[in-house]
């Protein structure tokens, strides 16, 4: 499969998101400049955390009016593949990719460590390889990860399950302590917690792995089902 | 020209955290009677006279404000140029 790593201004996750794909899964990445408009070729697209834009306005704000973006929607529409992680997330939001909105985590302070997530469906695209209701250590890095959403929004996300991860010990106020949510269609996914930080023994764990070997696994498939 | 002041603000149902560590804060330096602390924010745009209200409001809701978690309201004034 080929990824494309979007690069924005202010993005500092993307060599993380590269070297996860690259080297710890073996598949093929590339990354896109916000300025390009294509994503031709590529099968799947990985919005990586940082502060684009300086995070001015709010997180996310800016970047969804970068050049990319409109691609990234259309490339959405067409249900292929779409994680973003952090700030990623925070964009996916902004551009009315997913639901909802992340705001200041309720203790105010900037979250920098690992904690346990809860793989609430494990029937996405995103999660297959891990078992249902496994829990898994992931790194969180954010100040601005506190899930919110009206209440019929959330009635939405558990009916639809749209809902793919919460944190067993809620680290920032998170409505429903969700740490990542799909769209409706389960083909976007956005994650606060970083898996592309957990690909290997020598940076403290693996539990990121299988969410990328998923998206493998579910992309081979799509290709020998359309072929 | 006329000068806009979008008042922005977290929506009365969403937990303000920087206004409780606030209103915290001017209670330990002996104000009583703080009930409540609401941080936003003030952004000024100066603007064509043809800009109408209904276009202030799409700006606001495309963009200057995320309203999802934010409310906001906006006063517009009549500037002079010399």
């Amino acid at each position: 499969m080929k990824f494309a790593v979007i690069v924005f201004p202010g993005s500092n996750c993307d060599l993380d998101m590269y070297h996860a794909v690259k080297d710890a899964l073996g598949e093929e990445a590339e990354y896109v400049f916000h300025t390009e408009t294509s994503l031709e070729g590529y099968d799947g697209v990985l919005l990586p955390g940082g502060f684009s834009y300086g995070d001015y306005l709010r997180c996310g704000a800016i970047a969804q009016f970068s050049p990319i973006m409109e691609e990234v929607k259309r490339f959405a529409a067409e249900g292929k593949t779409v994680l973003g992680v952090c700030n990623g997330f925070q964009i996916l939001v902004e551009a009315g990719l997913l639901p909802g909105v992340l705001h200041r985590n309720t203790g105010l302070k900037f979250m920098c460590r690992t904690v346990e997530l809860k793989v609430e469906n494990n029937e996405t695209r995103f999660t297959s390889d891990y078992a249902a209701q496994e829990t898994i250590t992931i790194p969180i890095a954010h100040g601005e990860g506190n899930y919110y959403c009206d209440d019929a929004t959330y009635a939405m996300l558990q009916t639809n399950r749209q809902i793919a991860f919460t944190y067993t010990d809620n680290p920032n106020g998170s409505r429903g302590d969700i740490a990542g949510i799909t769209n409706k269609a389960g083909n976007v996914l956005g994650m606060m917690p970083h898996p592309e930080r957990a690909v290997e023994l020598l940076t403290g764990g693996t539990d990121g792995l299988k969410l990328f070997t998923s998206l493998v696994k579910q992309g081979a498939h799509h290709v020998k089902t359309t072929v | 020209m006329k000068k806009v002041t979008v008042a922005v603000a977290l929506r009365e149902s969403i937990l303000d955290p920087q206004g409780v560590a606030v209103k915290g804060g001017l209670v330990q330096l002996g104000f009583v009677g703080v009930e409540e602390v609401r941080i936003g924010k003030r952004i000024e745009l100066l603007v064509a006279d043809e800009t109408t209200d209904a276009m202030i409001h799409e700006m606001c809701q495309k963009l200057l404000v995320n309203t999802v978690m934010e409310d906001y309201r906006f006063d517009v004034e009549e500037v002079t140029t010399a």
